[in-house]
C-alpha cells in the first residue's frame, strides 16, 4: 500500500507505556491531521513516523516499505517544525539546499531545485538572507521550502502555524491547502487547533491519553463524535452536556435531567430504544433552539461575537449555552424558552462515554 | 541625589585605584634603577625610566648564571607558547566534541557521565598528581613538552566539555531533528550546524583555556622538568633564587613579561572574557 | 496469471532486504558513543582511577616510590600527629574564612556600585576584573614586593610622614597567613563581582519599579529584597571560592613560600611538598585524600543542586 501505515505501534518511556497499540492507515495523498490536547501523544506519534524516536513495539510502513528500523533520512519523508528550526548560520539558499547537499547531489542540480522552490513559495528575493533577517511568516515559508525541495513521498508538519499571529495563520492555512491540492502528496499534520484540523484535513485523527479516539472526516468528527472526549474537544464554544435519561411524555420524547424536562424536536426513531437508560445528552449551542414551546430558562449572560451571540442559560438545574442571531436582545435575568434539536443531538453512555446515538 | 552620585563615583574610583595600584607599582618598579628603588618610595614614578631591567629579565644575565643559558625568560616564553597552543586546541576541540555528543545525542548514561566529569572539575590536582606522574613517565614523555600538553588536555577537558555541553543544551531540539531528517550524521551535524552556532562559546572557551594554561604553575612545575619549564615556573625560580643582591626591578619586569600575554588577551577580548566567566563557566 | 501469493512473497523478501540494509548501515548514535571514549577514559582513569590509586598508596608505607606494603591507616595516624599538617589545616580555615568572606562582601558591594547605572561601567568592570587574567604566581610576586618590609608599602607610608606605621605581616609568623587573603581577594574579587552583577541584571526590573512606588529606600531594597533573591548566586560564589581556596598552592609558593617557617603553609602545598620533595609519598597521599574529602564535603551539595535545577528545568 502506498501512503503510511502504523501497525500495533507502542511507545514506552522507562517502562511507562504512553501509547499502546496504535493502528492507522494513511492513504496516499491524504491530508491527515492528528488532533488532540497537549500531552495526548500526537507529537510523539509524528516523531515515530519521522524516525526521530524509536518505537517500543509494532512497525511503521511508508509506501509499503518497513521503515521501523531506518534512520530519518532513509524514510523518504520531510518535516516542518513549530519553531521552523532553520539553521541560523546558513543563508536561506543553503538552508533549503542542505538536505540535498547531505545526499550528495551536485551543486548545479541543488541550485536549480532551490530556485524552483523559491519561485513556488515566492521567496526568491529572500534566498541570500539569514533566517534572523526574516519575519515569522517568511521563516515559515523557508521551512516549508526546505521540506518541498526534497520531494519526499510524505510531509510531516509539527504544529507549523502555532508561532504565527492570527492573521498570518489564516493566510498560511489557505496556502497549505492549495499546496496540498497542487502537489497531491501525503501530509501528516499535528495540531491542537481544531480550526486548522477542520479546514485542512481530509481525515482527522483525534487523540487523547495516548490512544486514538476517532478517525474520520472533519465533518463527521464534528457532527458524529465517537465519544464524549471528541465531542467536548471539537467545537467552540464547547458542546453542552446534560446528565439524565430520555422519557416518554405523551407522544413526545423529552430529556429528563432530574431537575426538569427538556423538550426535544425531530427525535430519530432509534431513540425510542434508549428510553429510561441513564445517559449524557450532548447538544452544540447551534442546536439549542429558542422556541415558544420550549422549557422556561433564565438568561444569565449574553456574549455577542459579531455574526452571532452566545447566550448562557440556566435550564433545568444546569448552565447551557445557546447560539442566537445578533438581532435579538437578551437581558441578563430575563426569561426565555428553549428546546433541543433532537435530529442533531448526540447521546453518550453515561458510563463509557461512547456515543449511543449520533446525527 | 547629586551627593549620592558623587559618593558612588568616589567609591568606585577608590576601588579602582586599589585594584590598579599594585599593577602600577609593578610597572613603575620595573622601569626604575636599583638605586632609585632603594632611595625612593614604591608609589613614585620613575625619574629616569628605562628598559634595562626588562632586557635583563628577558635575555638573562650571563655573568651570573652557571652552566648553560643566561637564565632569562625568553626560552621559557617559547616553552609556554609551544605548550599553550596545542594544549588549547586539543582541549577545546575535545571538549566541543564531547559536549556536543553529550548534549545533542540522546544516550543512556549521558547525564551520569556529565555529572562524573563535573565532579572531576573540582578535584584538586594534588590528589591525582602522583599517579599522573607515573602515567606520563610510563608513556616516556615526562619532562617534555608533549607530556605537559597531554596533562593540560586531561585537566582541561572537564571544563571545556562543561562549557560546550551547557551551550549545546540550549540549542532547540527541533534544529537537531531537522538536521537528522536532512540526513546529517554525527560529524556533519557537528561541522555544518553546531560548530557554526557555537562560535561565540568557542571564542570564550579559547580565551579562558589560554588564560588557565598560560597561568598554570603546578603542572608546569611537576611535569615540565628542565626542558619544558613554562614561564610561571621560570618566573618563580627567578624571583626565588637569585645570587647576590635581589634586583626588584628585574623581578617586576619578569613578572610583567609573564603577565603580558594573558593581560593582552583579556584587554583585547573584553566582553567575551566577562561573558565566559559570568556564564558560570569557572574553574578554580 | 500472476500468483497473488508470489506477490506477497516478493514483498516480504524486499522488506527483509531493506531491514537488513537498515541494520547494516552505520548509525550516527554509534559514532556519538565513540566520540565520548576519550573523555570517558580521562574521567574513569585519570580522575576516579587515580583517586583510588592515591587512596591505595595512602595505605602503604611508600616513601620515594610506591611500594605496596600495606600498613592500614598508619599514614593517616602520622598525618594527624604531624604538627605542620595541623598548622596547614588551621591556616586553611583562617584563609578560607577571610578570603571567601572578603570576596563575597567586596564582590557584592562592587557589583551593586557598578549596577547603579554609572557611566563608564565597562571601564570599571574591566579594571575590577583585570587581576583575574594574571596568574597566582604573578599576583604573589607583585604582592611580595608591595609588602616588602624594607622597601615596600611600610617604607612608603613612613616616608610620607607616618613614622610609626607598621605593615610587616609578610615576615611575621603570626600574621603571614593574612597576607594570603589580601592578595587572593585582590585577584578574585572581580570574578565575584561579575557573578553578582550577572545575578543583579537578571532581576526583574519591575521589582525596582514596585519598590519605588512603595517608597522603600534603596538600601532596604538591596538588603531585604534583592539579597535574598540572589541566594543561589551567593551559593555559587561560595562554592567556587571554596574550590579555589582548597587548591591554593601557587599563591602561597609565590607570596610567602609557606613561611616564615611553615607559618603560612596550606594543605595543598603540604601534599605537593611531601610527594615531590620529601620522599614521603604515603604521607602525601594521605594528606591528598583528606583534602579531597574536604572538597567533596563542600562541593557535593552544589553538584546535587545543579543537577536538580536542570531536572526541574526540563519539566516543561
Amino acid at each position: 500500500m502506498n501512503g503510511v501505515e502504523l501497525r500495533n505501534v507502542t511507545k514506552a518511556y522507562a517502562g511507562l507505556t504512553v501509547m499502546e497499540d496504535i493502528n492507522l492507515e494513511i492513504a496516499d495523498g491524504d491530508f491527515l491531521v492528528l488532533l488532540g490536547p497537549s500531552g495526548c501523544g500526537k507529537s510523539t506519534l509524528l516523531n515515530m513516523i519521522a524516525g526521530l524516536e524509536p518505537t517500543t513495539d509494532g512497525s511503521i510502513h511508508i509506501n509499503g516499505r518497513d521503515v521501523t528500523s531506518l534512520e530519518p533520512d532513509e524514510r523518504d519523508i520531510a518535516m516542518v517544525f513549530q519553531s521552523y528550526a532553520l539553521y541560523p548560520t546558513m543563508s536561506v539558499r543553503r538552508n533549503i539546499g542542505f538536505g540535498l547537499k547531505m545526499r550528495g547531489m551536485l551543486r548545479d542540480e541543488i541550485d536549480k531545485r532551490v530556485a524552483e522552490v523559491g519561485d513556488l513559495l515566492q521567496i526568491t528575493p529572500l534566498l541570500d538572507r539569514k533566517p534572523s533577517q526574516l519575519s515569522g511568516g517568511q521563516q515559515q515559508r523557508v521551512a516549508i521550502g526546505r521540506a518541498l525541495v526534497r520531494e519526499p513521498s510524505v510531509f510531516l508538519f509539527d504544529e507549523p502555524l502555532s508561532n504565527l499571529d492570527a492573521k498570518l495563520r489564516a493566510d498560511m492555512r489557505i496556502e497549505l491547502k492549495r499546496l496540498h491540492e497542487r502537489l497531491g502528496r501525503t501530509i501528516v499534520y499535528v495540531t491542537h487547533d481544531q480550526i486548522e484540523a477542520m479546514t485542512l484535513a481530509t481525515k482527522v485523527v483525534v487523540l487523547d491519553k495516548g490512544g486514538i479516539q476517532q478517525v474520520d472526516t472533519p465533518e463527521n468528527v464534528y457532527r458524529r463524535p465517537a465519544n464524549r472526549f471528541v465531542a467536548s474537544f471539537v467545537g467552540a464554544p464547547t458542546m453542552n452536556f446534560l446528565d439524565g435519561k430520555l422519557s416518554q411524555n405523551g407522544d413526545d420524547i423529552v430529556f429528563d435531567s432530574g431537575a426538569g424536562c427538556l423538550p426535544l424536536v425531530n427525535v430519530p426513531a432509534e431513540a425510542r430504544d434508549l428510553i429510561g437508560r441513564p445517559m449524557t445528552l450532548g447538544a452544540r449551542p447551534e442546536h439549542m433552539l429558542f422556541d415558544e414551546t420550549g422549557i422556561s430558562s433564565r438568561v444569565l449572560l449574553a456574549e455577542p461575537t459579531g455574526p452571532d451571540q452566545y447566550v448562557r442559560l440556566a435550564v433545568a438545574g444546569s448552565e447551557l449555552t445557546a447560539r442566537s442571531g445578533p438581532e435579538q436582545i437578551f437581558r441578563s435575568g430575563s426569561d426565555t424558552r428553549i428546546l433541543i434539536d433532537g435530529a442533531r443531538m448526540t447521546l453518550f453512555d453515561s458510563q463509557s462515554g461512547q456515543a449511543l446515538l449520533t446525527a | 541625589m547629586r551627593y549620592n552620585r558623587l559618593a558612588l563615583y568616589g567609591l568606585l574610583c577608590v576601588a579602582a585605584i586599589m585594584i590598579l595600584s599594585p599593577v602600577f607599582i609593578m610597572i613603575s618598579t620595573s622601569l626604575k634603577s636599583m638605586d632609585e628603588i632603594r632611595n625612593g618610595s614604591i608609589f613614585t614614578l620613575p625619574v629616569d625610566p628605562g628598559f634595562a631591567a626588562w632586557s635583563k629579565a628577558w635575555f638573562g644575565d650571563c655573568a651570573k648564571t652557571l652552566g648553560e643559558g643566561c637564565g632569562g625568560l625568553s626560552s621559557s616564553f617559547m616553552t609556554s607558547v609551544k605548550v599553550v597552543i596545542p594544549a588549547l586546541i586539543l582541549s577545546v576541540g575535545l571538549g566541543a566534541i564531547t559536549g556536543y555528543a553529550l548534549a545533542a545525542w540522546k544516550m543512556k548514561g549521558a547525564n551520569v557521565m556529565f555529572a562524573a566529569l563535573l565532579v572531576g572539575m573540582f578535584i584538586p590536582p594534588q590528589v591525582t598528581l602522583y599517579p599522573l606522574i607515573i602515567m606520563i613517565r610510563e608513556l616516556g614523555i615526562f619532562g617534555t613538552i608533549p607530556g605537559l600538553i597531554l596533562v593540560h588536555v586531561i585537566w582541561g577537558v572537564a571544563f571545556t566539555t562543561m562549557m560546550f555541553r551547557n551551550f549545546f543544551k540550549t540549542v532547540p531540539q527541533d534544529l537537531l531533528k531537522a538536521a537528522r531528517i536532512d540526513g546529517a550524521g554525527f560529524w556533519r551535524l557537528f561541522w555544518h550546524v553546531m560548530l557554526p552556532i557555537s562560535l561565540p562559546i568557542l571564542g570564550v572557551a579559547m580565551i579562558l583555556q589560554f588564560t588557565y594554561i598560560w597561568n598554570d604553575f603546578l603542572l608546569g612545575l611537576t611535569f615540565g622538568g628542565r626542558a619544558g619549564q613554562p614561564m610561571t615556573v621560570a618566573l618563580n625560580n627567578l624571583v626565588g633564587s637569585q645570587f647576590g643582591e635581589k634586583e626588584y626591578n628585574v623581578d617586576m619586569a619578569a613578572t610583567m613579561l609573564t603577565a603580558l600575554p594573558t593581560l593582552a588577551v583579556y584587554l583585547l577580548s573584553g566582553r567575551l572574557f566577562v561573558r565566559g566567566i559570568a556564564a558560570g563557566a569557572v574553574k578554580g | 496469471m500472476a500468483d497473488p501469493a508470489q506477490g506477497v512473497l516478493q514483498r516480504s523478501v524486499a522488506q527483509e532486504e531493506t531491514q537488513k540494509e537498515g541494520r547494516r548501515r552505520w548509525r550516527p548514535q554509534w559514532t556519538a558513543r565513540m566520540a565520548l571514549i576519550p573523555a570517558m577514559m580521562i574521567t574513569i582513569f585519570c580522575f576516579y582511577g587515580f583517586i583510588i590509586w592515591t587512596f591505595v598508596i595512602s595505605l602503604t608505607r611508600s616513601r620515594l616510590l610506591p611500594v605496596y606494603k600495606f600498613t592500614g591507616f598508619d599514614q593517616y595516624a602520622r598525618l594527624f600527629a604531624n604538627e605542620r599538617w595541623w598548622t596547614a589545616m588551621q591556616n586553611l580555615a583562617i584563609h578560607g574564612f577571610l578570603f571567601i568572606g572578603g570576596c563575597i562582601v567586596f564582590g557584592y558591594l562592587l557589583a551593586i556600585l557598578v549596577d547603579r547605572g554609572v557611566k563608564a561601567e565597562g571601564l570599571f568592570r574591566t579594571v575590577f576584573m583585570l587581576p583575574l587574567s594574571m596568574s597566582f604566581i604573578v599576583t604573589g610576586v607583585i604582592w611580595q614586593w608591595v609588602m616588602n618590609p624594607g622597601l615596600g608599602l611600610q617604607e612608603a607610608v613612613r616616608a610620607l610622614g607616618w613614622a610609626g606605621f607598621e605593615f610587616n605581616w609578610i615576615v611575621r609568623p603570626d600574621r603571614s597567613i593574612y597576607t594570603l587573603a589580601i592578595a587572593g581577594i585582590w585577584q578574585q574579587v572581580g570574578l565575584c563581582m561579575a557573578l553578582f552583577l550577572a545575578g543583579l541584571r537578571n532581576i526583574d526590573p519591575n521589582i525596582w519599579k514596585a519598590s519605588r512606588v512603595d517608597g522603600i529606600p534603596v538600601w532596604r531594597v538591596y538588603l531585604h529584597i534583592i539579597t535574598p533573591m540572589l541566594r543561589t548566586v551567593f551559593f555559587t560564589v561560595f562554592i567556587l571560592m571554596s574550590a579555589i581556596v582548597m587548591k591554593a598552592f601557587d599563591l602561597v609558593v609565590a607570596l610567602t613560600g609557606g613561611g616564615p617557617g611553615f607559618s603560612s603553609d596550606l594543605p595543598a602545598r603540604f601534599v605537593v611538598d611531601h610527594i615531590l620533595n620529601r620522599q614521603e609519598l604515603g604521607l602525601g597521599a594521605a594528606g591528598a585524600f583528606v583534602l579531597l574529602c574536604t572538597v567533596i564535603a563542600v562541593i557535593a551539595p552544589y553538584i546535587y543542586f545543579e543537577l536538580q535545577k536542570e531536572r526541574s528545568g526540563r519539566g516543561h
